[in-house]
């Protein structure tokens, strides 16, 4: 598996990670050399193998609807980059 | 010379009333700053607060109440969240985060009366096999400083080996807390998925992540276990099963034990020097009475390769939340709301870190969902059956914890693959959720050697138990670098 600079910029694009222009070429042997390494999976047949998400298989617990937390807001927006009367502030998204 | 102590035998000077919990922190303190600027295995020393710690534990100690572990001082992993104290994971994209809240392991050490002098250094949110991802600077081994501790708990493995401090906790999502352990000559434990919250532990990859103790001795890391493991509400995935006492079985003799050797392990990728070491070990349970038998787990060489496609995809998931908006490290000025993200996290992550969420992202991207993550699960499930049909023959199941001693500062750096494949002995036993330790057996060159022990889920009490049988008869987990006696 060989990736392009093409392929690590569109990965890059959908994690959302600005990449310098200067270390593309290095993703992209780094990264070709990770997946070639996983290729090694294809050696074996696992068509019949339940796949397992989880070592103890356990299913999902429930809870009943409680409200258990108080609210933080100010403690947590503290350490918050930028908020303006209890909201987190970003670049405008809508014109 | 505490610091030359395990922690059970601090715990009880500090019930005899020969030492204070004060004086004892202060020791541990007056270590650190001497020693730790070139090792650099802490990134925050938080000495107000441990010697208020520490006094309230002398009160408590005064009063009758301590309980074995009142007093005793230790680190966490800067990947635990301690609310009002810096917590970094070793990223940049969190060196300005002050967590709001403690993690239930923080939690639970504080209400057994522990001292925290500090936070350790690690790799980069826990990726890396050789704590040189850190934000924070490489840590350096204590028996050589020009070795790597091995990674990713590396700080909390080398202040345990250099004994600036008695004990420290780890995360092992592949290897992390064994791997460093073996490489600094300590004893560190990683309890079955499950056994120990992780609320409060940054997630890297979740099905994988699980908090042990790192610290001298299995006893100590016995007596540890017993503050961190238990039920926990706010972990999806914690296990409501009883926490029995790890120290009750530790005292019972060997007799009859069956050791599986995994032929697997022993195969050319392993160090000569290594195999020696871990051969005079097995040697000496069979002395103790234990019975040898060779098994096979077929599936070993395809730990590596499922690994970095489960945790690479369960991390690009896990880091999504770092996005500069509610809190860690936002870029300046901006132009929108996409070059917030990218930029933010762009600056902020480093090489590893980024190379991973790559992998994962693309792993899970459209078309390719079925030929790697699910390909990936369906061998994990191949993986952990190897190991369920071991367990049917031995009790545990015994190796090297590294194929090699610690390497050079910088000489993988430049080869990813390459430092993945130092955590080859370790991995299956995350992908099958297992507990596994790893304990100083001998040295090699000089350098420290850990013997890796590994047993069926729940069966801590027995890891600990063949532990330290071998610690009652050999003196490798007493040695102390030269320079930190």
């Amino acid at each position: 598996m060989s990736l392009k600079a093409d392929d690590v910029k569109k990965i890059a694009h959908l994690a959302r990670l600005n990449i310098n222009e200067s270390d593309i070429d290095d993703y992209a042997t780094n990264l070709s050399s990770i997946l070639d390494l996983v290729e090694q999976m294809n050696s074996i047949d696992t068509s019949n193998v339940t796949p397992m998400a989880h070592p103890q298989d356990l299913a999902q617990r429930l809870r009943p609807d409680e409200v258990l937390e108080e609210n933080q807001r100010e403690r947590f927006q503290k350490i918050a980059p930028a908020t303006e009367n209890g909201l987190y502030l970003v670049p405008k998204v809508i014109e | 010379m505490f610091h030359t102590k395990t922690l059970a035998e601090l715990s009880q000077l500090l019930t005899s009333g020969e030492v204070s919990s004060v004086e004892l922190t202060q020791a541990f303190l007056q270590r650190i700053k001497q020693l730790d600027t070139d090792l650099n295995s802490f990134i925050t020393v938080t000495e107000d607060q441990a010697l208020a710690q520490a006094q309230a534990a002398d009160d408590t100690i005064k009063a009758g109440t301590a309980g074995l572990l009142t007093g005793i001082p230790f680190a966490h992993k800067d990947i635990f969240c301690t609310r009002d104290i810096k917590t970094s994971c070793g990223s940049k994209m969190l060196d300005n985060f002050i967590s709001p809240y403690d993690a239930t392991v923080v939690e639970k050490m504080s209400q057994a009366g522990m001292v925290m002098l500090g936070k350790t250094n690690m790799d980069e949110f826990a990726m890396g096999s050789s704590n040189e991802t850190s934000y924070y600077g490489p840590v350096k081994n204590p028996w050589n400083t020009q070795s790597v501790p091995g990674g990713s708990s590396g700080g909390s493995a080398a202040s345990v080996a250099a004994r600036l401090t008695p004990a420290a906790t780890g995360t092992d999502t592949g290897g992390s807390i064994r791997q460093p352990a073996s490489l600094c000559g300590i004893t560190g434990l990683k309890p079955t998925y499950g056994r120990v919250s992780r609320y409060g532990m940054i997630a890297f990859a979740s099905s994988l992540d699980q908090a042990g103790p790192m610290a001298q001795s299995a006893e100590d890391c016995a007596l540890l276990l017993n503050a961190m493991a238990g039920f926990d509400r706010r972990d999806s995935t914690s296990i409501k099963k009883d926490v029995p006492d790890y120290t009750a079985d530790l005292n019972k003799d060997l007799n009859g034990l069956k050791i599986g050797l995994p032929k697997e392990y022993f195969d050319t990728g392993l160090d000569a020097g290594v195999a020696e070491v871990i051969d005079q070990a097995i040697q000496q349970y069979k002395d103790m009475g234990a019975e040898i038998i060779e098994i096979s787990l077929p599936n070993t060489h395809l730990a590596v390769p499922v690994y970095y496609v489960v945790a690479p995809a369960e991390c690009s998931s896990n880091l999504s939340r770092f996005d500069g908006v509610r809190f860690g490290y936002r870029c300046e000025d901006p132009r929108d709301l996409e070059d917030l993200y990218k930029r933010s996290r762009g600056e902020a992550f480093g090489a590893e870190v980024k190379r991973r969420i790559m992998v994962g992202t693309y792993a899970l991207s459209a078309g390719y969902y079925d030929a790697y993550y699910l390909k990936a699960q369906q061998l994990r499930r191949m993986i952990s059956d190897d190991f369920t049909k071991a367990f049917e023959t031995v009790d545990v199941i015994m190796g090297p914890s590294s194929p090699g001693t610690a390497f050079k500062i910088g000489e993988k750096t430049s080869d990813p693959v390459s430092m993945y494949l130092s955590d080859i002995y370790t991995i299956a036993v995350n992908l099958a959720g297992l507990p596994g330790i790893s304990i100083p057996a001998g040295f090699s060159n000089n350098m420290p050697v850990g013997l890796q022990i590994i047993a069926n889920s729940f069966e801590e009490s027995r890891l600990l138990n063949v532990a330290h049988q071998y610690q009652q008869t050999t003196e490798w987990h007493r040695q102390i670098p030269d320079a930190f006696i």
